[in-house]
C-alpha cells in the first residue's frame, strides 16, 4: 500500500545503546513530564519504563487505567487459542514444541478439527485464536487455507498464530476467511534470538521483524505483535515493542494493533529465563505501554496465576484467553498429544467471565463480526 | 510530519539550510507560503513577498493568466526565484478542477497544482468528495497536487495513501482569520502524516502562524492576513519571523508545563479510582 521502508530497516536507528540512554538518563522529572504527555514520545515511555520510575507506579496505572477506560469502556473481549499442530522444524530453546523434545506430536485432519471447533464453540466462544509450530510439510499453505476456511464457517473472528508468511500467503488466508494475525519477535535483541533459535527457519530474525507487516499489508484488520518477557532486558524490549507497534500503525493505519504480554513458562524443554520479568516489571511494561498507545488492545493469556490475572485486569487489559489447552485435539479430548507450555488458569470460560464482572468489568463474546469479510 | 520518533534535525542558527522545508522532492527554505488575492496594490503584493521570504506563491487560475508576461500580478513575482503555485479555486467538483489544473500546467510549465474545490462560496469550504477524486485523477496523470481540506484526519490519510505530495487542513475558513479553530485535528492529522502538512486558511495573524509551526506543521499558508493588514510588507515580515520561531521551538522539543512538586497530574486527579491498583505488588 505505501512505499515504505521495512521495519527491519527502520529499527536500524533504534540501536540498543540509543534506547538504554533513554532509560539510563531519566530522571523523575522526566517521569512526571511523560504521566502529564497528551501524547507520549519514545523518551515519554523510556522514561515510565525507568528506575527513576520506580516510585511512581501507582500513578502510571491509575492512568493506564483510566485510558483504558476511555478507549475501551470495561469491556475484556474472550477468545481461545486452538492449536491445529505441534509438530516443528525450529528448535527454539525455550519451546515445549522444540523438534528435538520427544512429545507425541499430531497435526489435526479437517474432520478432527471440526470436532475441535465444534468443541470450542459450545463453549461460547465467537473468536478463535489457531495456533501450529512451524513445519510447512505437515501444516503447508494449502492446510492452512483449509483450516481457517473451517473456523470462519463457524466463528465471527479467526486470527493466525503460526509461522511467518510471505504478503501472498497472508493474503490467501485473508481470503479465506482470517481477520487477524500475532507474531511475536520473542526478543528485539539480534544476539540474543540467535542464541535461542540454533536451527530452522525461525533464525531468520529480519525475517520476523519483518512478518506482521506483510500481513498489515495484506489486509489483517488485527496484528498483535509482543516479545516472550525472561529472554532479554525487558525495558529495551519494550521500548521496541512500543516502536514496532507506532511503525505499524503509521503505515497501515487501518490495521488495529494489539500487544500480548506472554511470559517464560515452565514448560517440557525445562528452560530457565535469563533476565526473568517479576511482577512489578510486568505492571510497569503493560501500564507504561497504555499510556504510549492508548488505542491499542492489551491481551492476557492463561499462561499467568488466576490471582495476578485478577489483579492484572484493570490495568489496561482488553482481551483475555479462557478455557486455554495448547495441545492439539485438547477441547475434544481425542488423545494427549504435547503441549507447548503449561497452563497456570485452569478456569472454565463460564469461571472466567464470573470473575470478570465480579471485578466490574465486562466479559464480552463477541466483537466482530463476519459479515465484515468478503 | 511526525518527528516524534525519528532524528530531528539540529537547529541552525543563520538559516534553515539544516531544516529544509522538502515537498515533491523539491527544496525550500521558507516555511511560508503566501496567496496573491485580495492586496491592495501590485507594489503592496511585491513588497511583502519580498519580506515574507515566501519562495511558494499561489495564483488563482481564474483571475491571473498564467501564460500571459503582462499580467499584472505575475508581473509582481520574480519567477526565476519563486516557485508560482496555481490553485483551482472557484472550481465547483472534480471536473472543473481537473480542467483548470490541466490549463495551469499548459501555461505554467510544470506540474504542481494546489487543488481546491470549494463549490459554496457563502463558505468556502473544500469539498472533500470532489477533492479526492479530482486528486486521485491528477496524481495519475502526474500532477503534483497540494490538496486543500478540511482538517479531516481521515481524508488525510486517504489523499496520502493515492500519492498526493503534502495535504493542507484548514485552521479556520478562508477569510475569517479566526486561527486554529480546527487545532485537535490537526493535531491529528501532523502525527499521522506521511507527507508535509501545511496548515492553510483561517490564520490571522503570526501568533496563529507560530502555534501552527510550534504543533509540528510543515508550513503554513497566508493570504488574507496579509492582504488585508493596514501595511503589508511589515506584516509579511511579522509572519516571516513568527513562522522561523514556531518551528525552531517545535525543533527545540518544546517542554511541556509540568508541575514536579505535584504527586498527580491534573487530567488524573478527578478520574482517580480509590482502589489501589499496584499495592498487590508489595505483599
Amino acid at each position: 500500500m505505501t512505499n515504505s521502508p521495512a521495519f527491519s530497516e527502520y529499527i536500524r536507528q533504534f540501536p540498543p545503546e540509543r534506547l538504554r540512554g533513554l532509560i539510563d538518563g531519566a530522571t523523575q522529572r522526566d517521569v512526571a513530564d511523560a504521566l502529564n504527555a497528551p501524547r507520549l514520545t519514545l523518551a515519554n515511555l523510556a522514561a515510565l519504563l525507568s528506575p527513576a520510575a520506580a516510585g511512581r507506579l501507582e500513578d502510571i496505572a491509575q492512568r493506564a487505567a483510566y485510558l483504558t477506560r476511555l478507549r475501551f469502556g470495561n469491556m475484556i473481549v474472550l477468545f481461545t487459542p486452538a492449536y491445529l499442530s505441534n509438530q516443528c522444524v525450529n528448535t527454539c530453546k525455550y519451546c515445549g514444541f522444540n523438534k528435538n523434545m520427544p512429545i507425541a506430536r499430531r497435526t489435526l485432519s479437517p474432520a478432527e478439527a471440526i470436532r475441535e471447533y465444534d468443541a470450542i464453540r459450545v463453549l461460547g466462544f465467537s473468536h478463535i485464536l489457531l495456533l501450529t509450530g512451524e513445519d510447512r510439510r505437515a501444516t503447508p499453505i494449502e492446510y492452512m487455507e483449509e483450516m481457517v476456511k473451517l473456523a470462519a464457517e463457524r466463528f465471527h473472528s479467526v486470527s493466525l498464530e503460526v509461522f511467518p508468511m510471505t504478503t501472498s500467503e497472508y493474503e490467501r488466508m485473508v481470503a479465506a476467511g482470517c481477520d487477524g494475525l500475532a507474531l511475536y519477535q520473542e526478543t528485539y535483541d539480534p544476539d540474543i534470538y540467535q542464541a535461542m533459535h540454533p536451527s530452522g527457519p525461525k533464525r531468520n530474525y529480519n525475517r520476523r521483524l519483518d512478518s506482521p507487516s506483510f500481513g498489515a499489508a495484506a489486509g489483517m484488520r488485527f496484528v498483535g505483535l509482543g516479545y516472550l518477557m525472561g529472554l532479554a532486558d525487558w525495558r529495551i524490549e519494550t521500548l521496541y515493542l512500543g516502536l514496532h507497534a507506532r511503525y505499524i500503525m503509521r503505515h497501515w493505519w487501518r490495521t488495529k494493533i494489539s500487544l500480548s504480554f506472554p511470559r517464560l513458562r515452565p514448560c517440557a524443554a525445562g528452560f530457565s529465563p535469563d533476565h526473568p520479568v517479576s511482577d512489578r516489571d510486568m505492571v510497569s511494561a503493560i501500564t507504561a505501554l497504555r499510556l504510549f498507545l492508548p488505542d491499542a488492545d492489551m491481551v492476557l493469556t492463561t499462561r499467568e496465576s488466576p490471582a495476578l490475572r485478577d489483579r492484572l485486569i484493570p490495568l489496561g487489559i482488553t482481551r483475555m484467553s479462557a478455557g486455554s489447552r495448547t495441545d492439539p485435539g485438547g477441547y475434544s479430548g481425542d488423545g494427549e498429544a504435547g503441549r507447548q507450555f503449561d497452563i497456570s488458569d485452569e478456569r472454565t470460560p463460564e469461571h472466567v467471565a464470573a470473575l470478570i464482572e465480579s471485578k466490574g468489568f465486562e466479559p464480552v463474546w463477541k466483537d466482530f463480526d463476519r459479515a465484515f469479510m468478503a | 510530519m511526525n518527528h516524534t520518533e525519528a532524528t530531528l534535525p539540529a537547529p541552525n542558527i543563520t538559516g534553515a539550510e539544516d531544516d529544509p522545508f522538502i515537498i515533491a522532492d523539491t527544496s525550500f527554505v521558507s516555511r511560508i507560503i503566501i496567496g496573491t488575492g485580495k492586496y491592495p496594490s501590485y507594489d503592496a503584493l511585491r513588497d511583502t513577498l519580498a519580506t515574507s521570504g515566501a519562495q511558494i506563491v499561489t495564483v488563482a487560475l481564474r483571475r491571473v493568466s498564467i501564460g500571459n508576461a503582462e499580467d499584472r500580478t505575475l508581473e509582481s513575482i520574480d519567477t526565476s526565484r519563486i516557485r508560482l503555485l496555481p490553485n483551482t479555486s472557484g472550481a465547483r467538483d472534480a471536473t472543473e478542477a481537473v480542467r483548470l489544473a490541466k490549463m495551469a500546467r499548459a501555461a505554467a510549465g510544470h506540474n504542481w497544482v494546489k487543488l481546491e474545490v470549494t463549490p459554496d462560496p457563502a463558505t468556502l469550504l473544500p469539498d472533500p468528495v470532489e477533492t479526492f477524486r479530482a486528486a486521485e485523477i491528477l496524481v495519475k496523470d502526474g500532477f503534483v497536487v497540494l490538496p486543500y481540506i478540511n482538517a479531516d484526519p481521515i481524508l488525510a490519510l486517504r489523499l496520502q495513501e493515492i500519492g498526493c505530495a503534502t495535504v493542507m487542513p484548514l485552521g479556520a475558513p478562508i477569510g475569517t482569520n479566526k486561527g486554529l479553530r480546527t487545532r485537535d485535528q490537526i493535531q491529528i492529522i501532523i502525527e499521522q502524516a506521511n507527507v508535509p502538512v501545511i496548515v492553510d486558511a483561517g490564520i490571522g495573524s503570526p501568533s496563529h502562524a507560530c502555534e501552527a509551526m510550534e504543533m509540528g506543521a510543515d508550513g503554513v499558508m497566508i493570504n488574507t492576513a496579509l492582504a488585508t493588514a493596514g501595511d503589508p510588507p511589515l506584516m509579511g515580515e511579522a509572519f516571516r519571523m513568527a513562522v522561523i520561531a514556531g518551528r525552531r521551538a517545535f525543533i527545540a522539543k518544546l517542554g511541556r508545563q509540568s508541575d514536579a512538586a505535584s504527586a498527580s497530574s491534573p487530567e488524573t486527579d478527578h478520574v482517580r479510582s480509590s482502589d489501589n491498583l499496584t499495592g498487590f505488588l508489595d505483599d
